[in-house]
This record gives structure tokens, sequence and C-alpha cells, in this order.
């Protein structure tokens, strides 16, 4: 069953990551594609992740497809202007990449060419303007297409804020997406439920599945670094102090995903699970939360 | 110098639509070089906007909008008709609506977009920027320059990559669109997130080809209309 007819017919879904490499080596991409097929509904297929240059997430969305995953095409606005992403786009439906996560981007600075021109000629708002008038026959500016696609497009939100303004910027922007098109959005990273619910109560007008976006910790280290340095994520300190404590991290981290799968299954539609590396380890943390 | 046009009178009036009284803010400027935003203009601006059935509390035109402390100085005698008004309509460059909007605790409105002039800046001492885009976009905003404010230049709100209120590109740049947002709140313009802004023009965003080879004295000079 597609990602769409999953979440559109209700049931809980279950996403992940597969981050392409640095290089021309796919064999880790297809083994992680041959592992995950039947243990999740749909992969995202990460564009440029971290403004860091890799293999592009179009070949490697068709490459995941060829495997027998079902690909959601990430598409950032950073490096591309809106001729090129609708082309990407047209080009994508062809290989029979079906649906599209509308991404911002991060800066350049924050990557491995900080020189690099950044782009954002569009926005993930007016990319999924663009991708719906796509998926209605025409381009931007309103020449018609001889063929068209029926893009299943998605968005993504952060749940958690430091500030008053920065959550009320997310909620707005977010509404804005929806009313641009977007059928699904999945969420930055969350580690507390109670946290979620009450984002989830803050959006319940929307109407529109959400699924939500889980890292498993590998060490207490890493919980610290993204709390300092990755807008959004706040891991708990009983969390950290978990891992401290814990002997044998890497299943103390999985248990403690499989936990929070558990407490977010009743709040929402479905769970985007982010590995970072542990692409291998999901299907025991599907396992683990009794999906 | 900084050249800029009116926008259209049909933009302006969506922008004052729900008011009813307003206060025209003009610049002896480069606004009055540019034939924009002087004296003339501004008396102009008033019959349009009286025959559009809108109440003019007051105009005043003040040297250089760009420097805000002439902005509150010039304003002092006009304190009582400033208020009476719903909102300001600034005729000048976008400098000088951000520079406006920073001082007066109204509801600000651009009646002019910034013309490209492929390079030459003007001086001032604030810290408004306008990147000359073409399509002013200053209303939707709370008068502070998304393309500037933000490093991303975003027209649609805030990316999610910001801490504690500053940008992911430095902990001592402040989010443009949190600046934005505590604008808004400030004005009760809330209700402007909700805009969906079209994708900027590019085209706008560059010097038209006569801007490349004029000089910026020429520009001064000329009787011609801009554009």
């Amino acid at each position: 069953m597609s990602l769409k007819s999953k979440l559109e017919s209700g049931k809980f879904a279950i996403t992940c990551e597969v981050g392409p490499l640095k290089g021309t080596d796919i064999t880790e991409v297809e083994e992680n594609a041959t592992l995950l097929r039947d243990k999740v509904d749909a992969a995202n297929i990460t564009d440029q992740q971290s403004s860091v240059m890799r293999l592009g997430s179009l070949i490697t969305a068709y490459i995941v497809l060829q495997k027998g995953l079902e690909p959601i095409y990430q598409c950032v606005c950073r490096d591309r202007n809106r001729i090129a992403l609708q082309s990407d786009l047209l080009s994508a439906w062809v290989l029979g990449i079906k649906n599209v996560l509308s991404i911002t981007g991060d800066l350049p600075q924050l990557g491995d060419h900080p020189e690099a021109k950044p782009v954002y000629d569009l926005d993930s708002v007016t990319l999924l303007r663009a991708i719906k008038g796509l998926n209605d026959g025409h381009d931007m500016n309103g020449n018609e297409l001889r063929g068209k696609p029926d893009f299943y497009a998605g968005a993504v939100v952060k749940v958690d804020s430091d500030t008053d303004a920065s959550m009320e910027l997310q909620i707005a922007k977010l509404e804005k997406k929806v009313a641009a098109g977007a059928k699904f959005i999945q969420t930055q990273a969350v580690y507390s439920a109670d946290s979620f619910a009450r984002f989830m109560k803050r959006i319940e007008k929307l109407n529109v599945p959400v699924l939500a976006g889980v890292i498993p910790l590998k060490s207490a280290g890493m919980a610290k670094y993204m709390n300092r340095s990755v807008s959004g994520v706040m891991v708990p300190d009983d969390l950290i102090q978990k891992m401290t404590d814990a002997e044998d991290k890497k299943a103390t981290g999985i248990k403690l995903c499989a936990d929070l799968i558990k407490q977010l299954k009743p709040l929402c539609q479905g769970v985007h699970i982010m590995a970072i590396g542990w692409e291998k380890n999901v299907p025991q943390i599907i396992q683990e939360a009794g999906l | 110098m900084i050249l800029s046009e009116q926008k259209p009178l049909e933009d302006i009036l969506g922008y004052l639509e729900g008011e009813k009284t307003v206060f025209i803010l003009g610049c002896n400027g480069c606004a009055q070089s540019s034939g924009s935003g002087g004296p003339v203009q501004v008396e102009e601006m008033k019959k349009k906007l009286e025959e559009a059935g809108f109440t003019v509390t007051g105009t005043k035109v003040i040297d250089f909008l760009c420097e805000k402390a002439l902005v509150k100085s010039g304003l002092r005698g006009k304190i009582d008709q400033v208020a009476a008004a719903d909102s300001i309509l600034v005729m000048t460059c976008g400098i000088g609506v951000q520079a406006v909007a920073a001082s007066v605790n109204k509801v600000c409105h651009p009646a002019c977009n910034t013309i490209n002039l492929g390079g030459s800046r003007g001086e001032w001492q604030g810290s408004e920027r306008c990147n000359e885009c073409g399509q002013c976009l200053l209303d939707y905003t709370g008068g502070i320059c998304p393309l500037t404010a933000c490093t991303k230049s975003l027209v649609s709100g805030a990316c999610g990559g910001a801490s504690e209120g500053k940008c992911e590109i430095s902990p001592d740049h402040d989010c443009g669109w949190e600046l934005i947002y505590n604008r808004l709140k400030a004005k009760n313009q809330l209700d402007k997130l909700s805009a969906l802004i079209d994708a900027l023009d590019h085209n706008k965003l560059m010097a038209r080809p006569e801007m490349l080879d004029t000089s910026r004295y020429a520009l001064e000079q000329s009787d011609q209309e801009v554009g």
C-alpha cells in the first residue's frame, strides 16, 4: 500500500530516511533499501542534507524505488531556481517517484561549500504552490504541460521552539504550507510526548496527517550536541541521564526510541524515524515499538 | 541617491483597505528628486486618497526619512495628527519606510518601490537595509524587510533554523522573521502573517539597462519620469 493510500485510509504510517553519501558508491543505499523495503511505508531521500554536497536525491530516489522501497523525494530550495526545481520534479514523476517533500534548506555556510551562492528563488511554501500547479497541468507561469504529474506533496515543521515568536511563526507557516498544497507533515525530532500533544492540539483544525519525527540517541554526547546545535531539538535531562548510565548504549537508545514511539502513536498519524547512520537498526526500533 | 517610484494607486488602496484615516509622510531627500515622495507628490496623494473616501489627518515632508532622529523631530509638531490616523502612508524608499516603522508605533504602508541602481547605494546611519527589489513587501512584514533581515530572503515566513531568536548563520544575528513577528504583534497586525506572497520577480531585482550606464548625477537631475 502506498504512503498516500495508507495516510488517506487513516492507517498509521512509518517512514525513515535514506541519505545519499558523498561519491558514486551506492552499495550502502542499495543495502538499506533492501533491508527497509518491507519494514517501512516510505523513505525520505535527503537532498544535500546540512548543505553538504553528495549524490543527488533524485537519482537516489530512483535507485531506492528500483529496490522496491517507496521514496519521498526531498527537494530543497537552496540549490536550484524555479526552472531547475520544476524540471527535476517533472523528471522525478517520469521516473516513477510519487512523493515529494518541500524544504527551504539550511544555509550553505553550514555545510562543506560555505562559499556557494544560496539560491532560495523559491521557498518551502512557494515550491508547494509550484508543485500544485504542476499537478494541475501548468508551470508557475501558467504554461500548459503536455502530460502532468500527480505528486503527493509533504512539508516539515518544528514542534519545539525556544521563543514564542518562533512557535507562532512555525504554526503560521504550517498553515500556509497546507493552504499551498501540503498533504502530509513530517516533524523535526521530538523527545517529549507532552510537548508533542500540545502542538497537535494547536494544529488540530488543519486536519492534515502528521508523522512525528524521532531520532534514536546513540550516546549522551549526541543528545547534548543536538540540544546545543540543532534548532528545535530538545532532549530532556532524564533521557540524557539514562544514556549516560546505560551499559549497552545501543540497546538503550533503541529502547528509549521505541518507548517514545509508543507514547506518540495515539497522538498522530505516523512516525518518521531519522536514524542518522543507524538505518540498519530501524527494523528493531519498529519491532520494539510494537508497530 | 536612492531611486524610487510610486506603486500603482490600486496597490496602495489595497494596503489601506479597512482603514478610514491616514497620515501621509513624504521625504525631501531622494524621494523628492525621484519624483515619488516630495511635497508635490504628497499633495497629489492627499487629493487622490480624499477622492477615494479617506480622511487625511495630516501630511509632513521631512528632509531625510532614512534618518530616524529627523523622523522623530520632524513629527514632533504633528503628534495629534499621527495619533488620529489609522496608519501612515510613507512615500519614500525601502530604507525610509523601515526607519519610520521602527520609529513610530503605527502601521506604516509603503507607497513606493525602490529601484535597483546596480550597486550604487545611498548613505545613511541606520541599520535598515533595502535590496531595491522593485516589489516592496514592507506592507506585509511590519515595515521590516524580509529580503534583507532574513539571511535566506524568505518571503513566506521563518525557516526552522533559528535558536533563541538568532539566525542559524550566527548567534549574533537576529532572526529577521522573529523581528517581523514581534513588530506585527506590537502593531496588532498578526493577520498579515497568513498572506500568501508570490515568489519574487528576479527581473526587478536586477538593474534596468539604463541604470547601468547612467550617472548618479544624471539620474538626480533628470526631468524624466522614473521607469
